[in-house]
């Protein structure tokens, strides 16, 4: 008989998401659907205000993909009004974006995502000297694996362990079935996990040196970027690249090494070598590398042909909330463009049910109702079309693309691996596609530096001039490729004030509900098909939810408030100011 | 320096030892925790003594209506590091960002440690909590909702703080209109709270407020939003690095011209240091690499109340404002209540200065033209 899982909270994540699945007799996965829990209104907030603010504000949008979201809402202002930031400006905003890549997915997959591959306490029981030889088939020259550093790492949680106060590492599902590392190799992912926490504070300080405090940087405006005497300092510009260079050696000898040892030890699991059902994917260019030349490809790939690119058409790029808790007002259209986007609350709650519990049997539960409504999440279409974003898809778009910069890193990975091409479309490949990234990035990071300096000898400008005039109406947008994949921001400025702003993100794509034609997301297609090998201890699916690295509070959309009463504004078109009318003046 | 963990019935010295640390190390370190907290030298042996006699400190962090943004703020902790916070200071037992289980065994966690630790564990909490429309966060496979879980965690707890604006004073959701109603932890409990603002706070007023607590067994000073006076006890301003340039009337007039390049005062492009209080500009962040007004950018005022409506434009001075919203940073609920009449007296002298300095530069740009 079928029965229904759920997994609330997904922990090593940002943000508030639910999985539910159904599985078979058989423990096999029939049914998924992802749920965001949690609602916050942020694009209502920024409505009303000075365009200048909406990019401060779709800041606080996520704290993880934390310069992400402020680049993107001043950039879709810049956009709307027609500027364009001086060259050294967009290559700082580089800079900073190389900076949160790296940090983000190596914190992704030691901090999140790590502890799904690899068996805290199996990693106690290894040998370390003969962990620190097993190092070297992965590695060259491998990082913190000697036999000594190993025997601390080893010491310091074992003596953790004993006291029985494990902390976060508590209720893990240590000895699951799943897991495929040899005791020595989990305790070289462990050495790692911990070396990467100094390490994730090094990339946070190379946004930092540009950018103000990492996370929430304070340093773009629109035109350009603020932080004009730390890019003229060359002690602030050689602060950058030997932090660069450290995250760069993290990643060449802790982080690649260990994907490719995980990859060949995960090669026979069946519940990651699948994942992908949907193998439709966009992504867009981005890393400035000099005037014009971009590090990364934009485009579109449909069901898993490298063969094939697509351009992208921005007006295709649609919303639809048929199963998410908001309704469209005045329009008989399912699917609206996010310049036109609504977001109306409706919330229809959960209902009572039953699903498995910790001890295995059946227990009263709240569930989702899957014929109506059930997430934050709006359902994100391209062309009527379910896409993944992400670092997969980049590297299916690039390779698509034959871009020579992820052609060459891709192939040597599954030279190193000796997996075939499609072995990239599951979870496995999911989480190397992160790393891919990460890759590419240290290989060729240092042109957008080395671009900077050279431009510097003969410019120092940092902003762009503008006026904003308060009898236009402008619109604009940002894409570009962040983290987690495609984002993009929409903004109409409007008596000089933000008139509409809309944030289609990257979470949002992949953990979005399904649509009017039944098409569901990634989340829910990745995981159809999956067996379980122990109902109360669903391992498979936080490993692939993980594997997109999952951002809950940037997908969860937020009020556009049309067709609602907010009437009482008083706008000010001199001074670009709402004010709640009537309470003084 | 990574101390050991310890319990109360061991002594701290043995741990020590078998961790390879002298006492000469500990006494050193003592000393820099105690500078941290703007104590004199002599509360170096209290500090060292407190430590000595402390439990690893059972933590519960909660996540409520937020970016997470606190929580990473968190993992960027230098001294000490993040790993020696979560080894060798407290006892996290519940943080969803960096625990291993999920779902049900999550929920067991928690349970597990408000159980375990009845009466000793501290809370901390990161987030705006809606209330009245509680439906706009649930969690569980009973969608309890975010305020549930707080009333819950907060019945047994020794001490509680509010991690970050969200959580202190409601933060950028509750930010007007308030569209999911969102609230601060005081208006969800009735226990008494330490807020710890910022968006985010810097890791050493995360960080410092837990030691603080580990080290004297006590809650410290608080202002009038009950904020620790050690890290919010003075405004942004009073030790700015660009304040020479605010007192000699130089000032950036646009972003990106010849007196952003001389890292004139930010005052005339919209900085809130004067109305902010918190140690910024004395600790900055990610181990003092760097902060907003090193970066050329105003400050926005992130750690005072309701700022996002009452600091915007956060690229305009407050001056220049043609409407004056319901409470501003000088009236209702605004930062300066929280100083004493000496400090009013003294932003209303530099108010003055202020519109003097702004004035003088004025003249000094039409001169250079």
């Amino acid at each position: 008989m079928a029965k229904k899982i759920i997994v609330d909270p997904i922990t090593r994540i940002e943000g508030h998401l639910r999985i539910e699945v159904v599985v078979d007799d058989n423990n096999v996965i029939t049914d998924a659907f992802s749920s965001s829990t949690l609602f916050r209104g942020l694009e209502t907030i920024i409505k009303h205000r000075d365009p200048r603010d909406a990019g401060f504000i779709a800041q606080r949008i996520c704290g993880v993909c934390t310069y992400s979201h402020y680049k993107a809402g001043i950039s879709a202002v810049e956009n709307a009004l027609g500027i364009t930031p001086p060259l050294n400006a967009q290559l700082v905003r580089s800079l900073m974006n190389i900076a949160l890549l790296l940090h983000d997915h190596v914190v992704h997959f030691y901090t999140l995502h790590g502890l799904d591959w690899c068996d805290l306490l199996s990693a106690l029981k290894a040998d370390p000297k003969k962990a620190s030889q097993v190092a070297f088939h992965y590695s060259e020259y491998p990082l913190g694996t000697g036999a000594d550093e190993l025997k601390e790492v080893q010491k310091r949680v074992g003596d953790f362990a004993k006291q029985g106060a494990l902390g976060p590492f508590n209720n893990g599902y240590y000895g699951h079935k799943t897991y495929h590392l040899s005791s020595e190799q989990n305790l070289i992912v462990l050495s790692h996990y911990l070396k990467l926490l100094a390490i994730q504070r090094e990339a946070a300080k190379m946004t930092a040196i540009f950018g103000a405090k990492q996370p929430h940087p304070q340093s773009l405006t629109v035109g350009g970027i603020t932080s004009v005497m730390d890019v003229l300092d060359p002690t602030r510009l050689a602060e950058w690249k030997s932090k660069f260079e450290t995250v760069r050696d993290f990643v060449n000898r802790a982080y690649y090494a260990d994907i490719v040892m995980a990859a060949s030890q995960f090669n026979k699991e069946d519940s990651v070598l699948h994942g992908c059902g949907l193998k439709n994917f966009i992504a867009y260019e981005e890393i400035l590398l000099s005037r014009g030349k971009h590090l990364l490809s934009s485009g579109i790939v449909l069901g898993g042909d490298l063969n094939t690119l697509h351009p992208i058409n921005e007006d295709l790029i649609k919303e639809e909330v048929t199963h998410s808790w908001y309704e469209y007002h005045d329009t008989k259209e399912v699917q609206l463009h996010p310049y036109d986007g609504q977001t109306n609350p409706h919330y229809t709650g959960f209902k009572d049910g039953e699903s498995v519990g910790l001890s295995g049997k059946l227990e009263k539960s709240k569930v989702l109702d899957p014929h109506n409504k059930y997430s934050w999440i709006k359902s994100p279409r391209y062309d009527g079309m379910p896409m993944e974003v992400g670092p997969l898809a980049s590297l299916a778009v690039g390779l698509a693309a034959k871009n020579p910069h992820t052609t060459k890193v891709a192939h040597q990975f599954l030279k190193d691996t000796g997996l075939p091409i499609e072995a990239i479309f599951s979870t496995l490949g999911r989480t190397a596609a992160r790393c891919l990234e990460a890759k590419i990035l240290v290989d060729n990071g240092l042109q957008t530096w080395d671009s900077l300096v050279e431009n510097l000898k003969s410019d120092q400008s940092t902003c762009a001039p503008y006026v904003i005039d308060k009898n236009k109406e402008y619109k604009g947008r940002y894409i570009g490729q962040v983290p987690r994949g495609m984002l993009s921001h929409w903004v109409r400025i409007k008596n000089g004030v933000v008139e509409n702003y809309q944030a289609v993100v990257p979470s949002t794509w992949n953990a979005g509900a399904r649509d009017s034609k039944g098409q569901k997301g990634p989340y829910e297609m990745s995981l159809i098909g999956t067996k379980l090998a122990d109902l109360t201890q669903p391992l498979e699916i936080i490993r692939t939810i993980h594997s997109f690295d999952p951002c809950i509070a940037c997908s969860v959309h937020v009020m556009d408030c049309k067709g609602q009463d907010f009437g009482e504004f008083r706008v000010d078109p001199s001074f670009a100011r709402f004010d709640k009318g009537g309470q003084h003046g | 320096m990574p101390l050991s963990a310890h319990n109360a019935d061991k002594d701290i010295h043995e741990e020590m030892e078998k961790n390879g640390i002298e006492r000469r190390d500990f006494i050193k370190w003592a000393g820099a925790m105690t500078a941290t907290f703007a104590l004199p030298a002599s509360f170096t042996p209290l500090t060292a003594k407190a430590v000595e006699v402390a439990n690893r400190l059972p933590v519960i962090w909660l996540h409520m209506a937020e970016c997470t943004g606190c929580s990473e703020s968190l993992l960027r902790s230098e001294d000490p590091s993040i790993d020696s916070v979560i080894f060798d200071y407290i006892n996290l037992e519940y943080h969803e960002t960096i625990m291993v289980a999920s779902g049900h065994q999550a929920d067991l966690s928690l349970e597990q440690a408000i159980e375990k630790h009845k009466g000793n564990y501290v809370l901390m909490v990161e987030g705006g909590i809606p209330k009245g429309t509680e439906y706009f966060l649930t969690m569980g496979a009973q969608a309890r909702t975010g305020a549930q879980e707080c009333i819950h965690a907060a019945k047994h707890a020794k001490a509680i703080f509010a991690i970050g604006t969200c959580s202190s004073f409601g933060g950028v959701q509750a930010a007007y209109p308030n569209p999911s109603n969102a609230q601060s932890l005081d208006k969800i409990i009735s226990q008494p709270i330490v807020n710890v603002p910022g968006c985010p706070p810097s890791e050493k007023n995360i960080v410092g407020n837990i030691i603080y607590f580990i080290m004297f067994g006590t809650l410290p000073r608080l202002d009038a939003y009950n904020r620790p006076t050690w890290a919010y006890g003075h405004r942004v301003h009073d030790l700015c690095e660009r304040r020479g340039h605010f007192d000699a009337g130089e000032f950036v007039q646009h972003f990106g011209d010849e007196n952003a390049k001389n890292g004139f005062c930010l005052y005339k492009v919209g900085c809130k240091g004067p109305y902010t209080f918190n140690n910024c500009s004395k600790l900055r962040f990610n181990s003092h690499t760097s902060w907003p007004i090193q970066a050329g950018h105003g400050c926005i005022g992130c750690s005072e109340p309701n700022f996002w409506d009452t600091m915007s434009p956060f690229e305009e001075p407050i001056s220049n404002r043609l409407i004056v919203p319901v409470t501003t940073a000088f009236g209702g609920a605004g930062a300066d209540k929280v100083a004493d009449t000496v400090g009013v007296v003294a932003l209303s002298a530099s108010a003055i200065g202020i519109a003097a300095h702004a004035l003088i530069s004025g003249l000094n740009k039409d001169k250079d033209a």
